[in-house]
Parts: C-alpha cells; sequence; structure tokens
C-alpha cells in the first residue's frame, strides 16, 4: 500500500491544506508520498520534502502545469496514480476541480470530502449539507479521495526529509487555457486556517456597513472574515469569503456569526467550530441552536461595544 | 448549437434530512422533491444562450425513476426543448451518470453539456468533471460567468482565493455555481406547454451503460449534536465568557 498526496501550493511553497491531507494519508498507512506539480515549483517540492512522514516527493515542473489546468494536470495524475493504492489532495476548489477528472480517466469512483479513516477501503463523508454521516466502502483497485481539511490536524510541516525526484511530464492537452485571476487581497489569515472567524450575514446592509462593522472586530482578534451566501450574492463581500455547503468549511477555535440565520447551507460549513458565538436581534433565530454564546440584540449597537471591550 | 443539460431530481433544498433510525439511508420517504438548485441555474444559461441566438436547442436529461419526468417537465417549462429520461431504480453513482452522459452526447451530439457543480442530496461536485475525462473535452467548473463565442467560451470561474478567467475550446463541459445567473419563475402557460414538449424514456441498457455503483453507502447516521449552549445578556457577560470560560480571546 502506498499513498500519493496531490500538494496544493503555489509554487513557491505547499498549502495548509497539503498538511492535513498528509495526516489523512497516515492513517491509511504505507508509504506517503507527495506530488507537486506546477510551474518554477521547486520552492513548493523542496518545503514538501520536510513534512514529517512523506517518504518521497515527485515533481512534474513544466509550463503546461502553470495555475493547475485541469485538462492538463489530470492525465498526469492517472498515469502516476497506477503506482499506488489511494490518490489523495485536499478538498479545494483547485483539487475539485481536477480530482473526479483523474478519477474517470481511471475508471474508478471518487470519494468526495471524507472527513474520517475507517480503514484502507472504507471512509466517512458528510452528504445533505451535512446532515447526514455515511460510510462508503470502496472495492475498486485505486482509491481517489478528497479531504476535508477541518477534520485531519496538520501534519508538522518540518522534520522529513524526502528524496525529490523528477518526473516527465504528460503534454500539453491543448483544450483550455488560464486567462487571468482577480484574487481577493487581504493581510488577514486565510479564512480557512483561522485561529477565529468573524462572519456577517444579510443583516450589515451594505457593503459599508460590512466591512465598518466587521473589521475592526477582526482586526482585534487577528480573525478571517467570512460570510453568508447572501451576504456575498448582494455584493458586501467577496464569493470566496462563503462559508457553507456550497462555499468553504471551516472549523477555528471560535466563529462569531453576526447578523445571519443559520440556514442548513451555512451550518453545513462551521457547525464544526469548537466555540460558537451568535449575534443576532431575533432569539428564534437557528443560529442560536448551535451556538455556545448567544447575545440578542441589534448588530450595530453590539458589535462596536463588542470590539471596544476586546 | 445544440446544448444538453443535466437536471437532478433532489430533496428540496429547504428540508433538514436526518437518517433513518435503522441507519439504511436518509429519512426523505415523504420529503418535498425539486430540481437540483445547481441545474436550474444550468437551464437557466441554457435558455439564455437560446435567447441570445447563441443556442439553437436544448435536451434536457435527468437519470433515475419515473418521477424525474416532472423534473424534465420543469426544465421544458423554463424553455428546455425536449426531454429524455434515463429511467432506473439503480442507485446512480457520479461515474456511472457520467457515463449515461457521455452516451447521451454521443447520440445528440452536442456542443456543449451544463450541469451543477454539484448536487445537493449526494454532495459529490463530480459529474461534470467526470464527463469531461470521459469525452476528453475541455472543462469550465464553477462557473460564475460565460461567455459563448466562436469555437470556444471564455468562462469565469469560483475559486478559493476569488475568481479565475479561463479560455476553453468547445465542445466543452460546464459546470455551473449559483451566482451565474438568477432563474426565472415558471409560468403556468409555460407549464401547459411542457406538457406537450417531447419526453423520450430509455434504459441504461440501451446506451449499454452500466450503472452499478462503485461505492457502498452503509451506516447512515446523523452528526454528533452540539450541547446547547446559554443565552449572554449583555456583550460584558459575552466578553467575561469568552476570556475565562471558553478561553478563546
Ligand atoms: C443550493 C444552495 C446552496 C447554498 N449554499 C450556501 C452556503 O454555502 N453558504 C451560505 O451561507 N448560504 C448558502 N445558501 C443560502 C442559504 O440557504 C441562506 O439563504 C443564507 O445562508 C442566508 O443568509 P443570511 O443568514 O445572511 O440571511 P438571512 O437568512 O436573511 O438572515 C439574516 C439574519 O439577520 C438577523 N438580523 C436582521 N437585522 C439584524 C440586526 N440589526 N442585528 C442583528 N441581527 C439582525 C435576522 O434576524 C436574520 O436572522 C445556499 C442556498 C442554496 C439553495
Ligand atoms: N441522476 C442525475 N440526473 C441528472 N443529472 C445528474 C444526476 N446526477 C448528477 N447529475 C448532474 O451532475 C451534477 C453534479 O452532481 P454530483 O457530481 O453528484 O454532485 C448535478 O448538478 C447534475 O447536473
Amino acid at each position: 500500500m502506498s499513498v500519493l498526496v496531490i500538494a496544493e501550493h503555489d509554487n513557491a511553497s505547499i498549502k495548509k491544506a497539503t498538511l492535513n491531507t498528509v495526516t489523512a494519508a497516515g492513517k491509511i498507512g504505507g508509504d506517503i508520498h507527495i506530488l507537486v506539480a506546477g510551474k518554477d515549483c521547486d520552492g513548493a517540492a523542496q518545503t514538501a520534502a520536510k513534512v514529517a512522514g512523506v517518504s518521497k516527493v515527485l515533481v512534474a515542473d513544466a509550463p503546461q502545469y502553470n495555475h493547475e489546468l485541469a485538462e492538463n494536470i489530470a492525465p498526469l495524475v492517472a498515469k502516476l496514480a497506477a503506482g499506488y493504492s489511494h490518490v489523495l489532495a485536499p478538498a479545494t476548489t483547485m483539487c475539485k476541480n481536477f480530482m473526479p477528472r483523474v478519477a474517470a480517466l481511471l475508471d474508478v469512483a471518487q470519494i468526495s470530502e471524507i472527513i474520517a479513516v475507517e480503514s484502507a477501503d472504507t471512509f466517512v463523508r458528510p452528504i445533505y449539507a451535512g446532515n447526514v454521516l455515511v460510510t462508503a466502502k470502496s472495492s475498486d483497485p485505486i482509491k481517489v479521495i478528497t479531504v476535508r481539511g477541518t477534520s485531519f490536524d496538520a501534519a508538522p510541516a518540518e522534520g522529513g526529509s524526502a528524496a525529490v525526484e523528477a518526473v516527465d511530464p504528460t503534454p500539453e492537452a491543448g483544450l483550455s487555457s488560464y486567462v487571468s485571476q482577480e484574487l481577493t487581497k487581504s493581510e488577514r489569515p486565510e479564512l480557512t486556517a483561522a485561529r477565529i472567524v468573524v462572519s456577517g450575514g444579510r443583516a450589515l446592509g451594505s457593503y459599508e456597513e460590512f466591512h465598518k462593522q466587521l473589521e475592526p472586530l477582526a482586526d482585534k482578534l487577528g480573525a478571517a472574515i467570512g460570510a453568508t451566501r447572501a451576504a456575498v450574492d448582494a455584493g458586501y463581500a467577496p464569493n470566496d469569503y462563503q462559508v457553507g455547503q456550497t462555499g468553504k468549511v471551516v472549523a477555528p477555535e471560535l466563529y462569531i456569526g453576526i447578523g445571519l440565520s443559520g440556514a442548513i447551507q451555512h451550518l453545513a460549513g462551521m457547525k464544526d467550530s469548537k466555540v460558537i458565538v451568535a449575534i443576532n436581534k431575533d432569539e428564534e433565530a437557528p443560529i442560536f441552536q448551535v451556538s455556545d454564546y448567544g447575545l440578542v440584540a441589534d448588530l450595530f449597537t453590539a458589535v462596536p461595544e463588542l470590539t471596544k471591550a476586546i | 448549437m445544440k446544448l444538453l443539460v443535466a437536471v437532478k431530481r433532489v430533496v428540496d433544498y429547504n428540508v433538514n434530512v436526518r437518517s433513518k433510525s435503522d441507519g439504511t439511508g436518509p429519512d426523505i420517504a415523504n420529503a418535498k422533491m425539486s430540481m437540483n438548485p445547481f441545474d436550474e441555474v444550468a437551464i437557466e444559461e441554457a435558455v439564455r444562450l437560446k435567447e441570445a441566438g447563441k443556442a439553437t436547442e436544448i435536451v434536457a436529461v435527468s437519470m433515475g425513476l419515473k418521477a424525474c419526468e416532472e423534473t424534465i417537465r420543469t426544465a421544458m417549462a423554463m424553455g428546455a426543448d425536449r426531454g429524455i429520461l434515463v429511467e432506473t431504480d439503480a442507485q446512480l453513482q457520479p461515474l456511472a451518470v457520467a457515463k449515461v452522459l457521455k452516451a447521451l452526447v454521443a447520440k445528440e451530439q452536442p456542443q456543449a453539456v451544463l450541469l451543477g457543480k454539484q448536487a445537493i442530496d449526494d454532495d459529490c461536485n463530480q459529474t461534470g468533471q467526470m464527463l469531461a475525462a470521459l469525452l476528453g473535452w475541455a472543462q469550465g467548473t464553477f462557473l460564475s460567468k460565460l461567455e459563448v463565442g466562436d469555437g470556444k467560451a471564455i468562462v469565469i470561474r469560483e475559486v478559493d482565493g476569488g475568481l479565475e478567467t479561463d479560455e476553453i475550446k468547445l465542445p466543452a463541459v460546464l459546470t455551473v455555481d449559483l451566482r451565474l445567473n438568477e432563474p426565472r419563475f415558471v409560468k403556468l402557460p409555460n407549464i401547459m406547454k411542457a406538457k406537450k414538449k417531447p419526453l423520450e424514456v430509455i434504459k441504461p441498457a440501451d446506451l449499454g451503460v452500466d450503472v452499478d455503483p462503485r461505492l457502498a453507502y452503509s451506516n447512515f447516521r446523523d452528526p454528533p449534536k452540539r450541547q446547547a449552549g446559554i443565552k449572554v445578556k449583555t456583550v460584558a457577560e459575552l466578553v467575561e465568557k469568552l476570556k475565562n470560560e471558553a478561553k478563546v480571546i
């Protein structure tokens, strides 16, 4: 048995989600190798080689792997997969884009967003927006799996000394090309990795209020900012702030939900947070059913007061 | 160009699904069923392409029980021209659905297949990507904007860091996110008209596709319940609790 973990990286270094995935790989057993596919990605390969528990890093460094286009990266992963019993990748949008493509090329199922490993062929995953958990047993020769980062601790980033080995690139598929990206710039911690998340909902009412109310609080707490789909749809916050079934899954030590109702789809992305605080003026709001501390109040007075008090 | 759109019948998004007490499945026998919300967005986008003179025909496809005909009728009421139901009581998993769609693509020769990015029951987020692999086509996933040009499309995709723009060759598989458009309400006269639109019913075997599940699902259960917390009366009390009881700030 051996596991290939696909690294989420920015060419310079690997992202934390990769470390969570290495932990999941460790629960399966066998050797753990990491694939870094990118362009000028030696930096990422070197950081991957230091991850504790990893015995080999494969590097596919070629222009066609820049920006991780699915049409180019899937054939590479499918080719390498032949030597492994499991291929794991973090359940990030980048990996969700190409991993099912890998699975189909191998004619195997993909097991999406596992939250636990029961044995080498049996895994637990959430369905119905996390309202139901199910055990999935695979009979496929190669298991293709995406891993929910919040369900596995990060493997130590230091302590390993894996061999780094170059692999032959697969050809440019010629089907798609990257044009541009519009990334949200922020000095704050990344949403999925933050220790504290402050999230705002529709009640914030405008782009200006969303930022005026939440930013000073987030700054004081060193928190990331999240949002509900309603807040994103209304233009108060960019799409990558969305927490929930179809946005990001977060599980910080402290989650503060402000002016959001706690719809099923939102809870799907935050109900595993350690401590949940809700500020809502409606005492019947469903968010209070999952909150450790609920404050029934108008956010426009409570939030400035809270910001001042901490 | 001709468009194929995959529409799935799922438990309505407002239903708070629980598992059966014996763990054999979700308890959904009497649940309200609807079209997967993402698939409504896919149909809407197809209809807009047709209204803009870019698409010529829209074929709505669903796989599953006979009742999926309702979902196809809804798609036709929104503007799809005809429907295909691939009827089966097998438990369909994304790879099987992708294989059925591949067979339909061979038959129908569309220039694009539109799907939802994710079905809200299985939360798999796989089928479109798998179909693209099986066809050897380009894929545009998690779309919040689509511009169809000559032999290619410019797509804006919702990714973890923000938005990414790619150019993809047609034919292609496109999976849509919720912000791509706002689906129209279906009007009564259109529901009546949809009843007369052609709806073909076939079986997976007619397409020569093996739809057997690859994953065995068992032990359906509710996630651990959170302990009910307390209500604090003031901001000061909240801060005190967070500092001294929860010790998180
Ligand atoms: C397929 C699908 C997927 C979805 N995915 C997601 C997802 O990933 N993430 C997500 O968040 N949503 C998602 N949604 C949307 C979800 O169903 C809800 O519509 C959304 O979460 C509601 O956002 P909200 O809580 O901000 O708004 P609302 O439900 O409108 O809640 C606003 C709350 O603010 C309170 N309030 C109003 N004024 C004040 C005030 N002055 N002070 C304090 N409180 C106040 C109100 O009492 C209310 O509880 C999805 C929906 C669908 C159909
Ligand atoms: N049984 C089905 N019938 C029609 N379309 C389906 C079916 N299953 C999946 N799909 C399509 O595939 C998309 C993604 O589903 P999934 O990969 O299961 O999350 C859905 O939004 C639908 O467009």
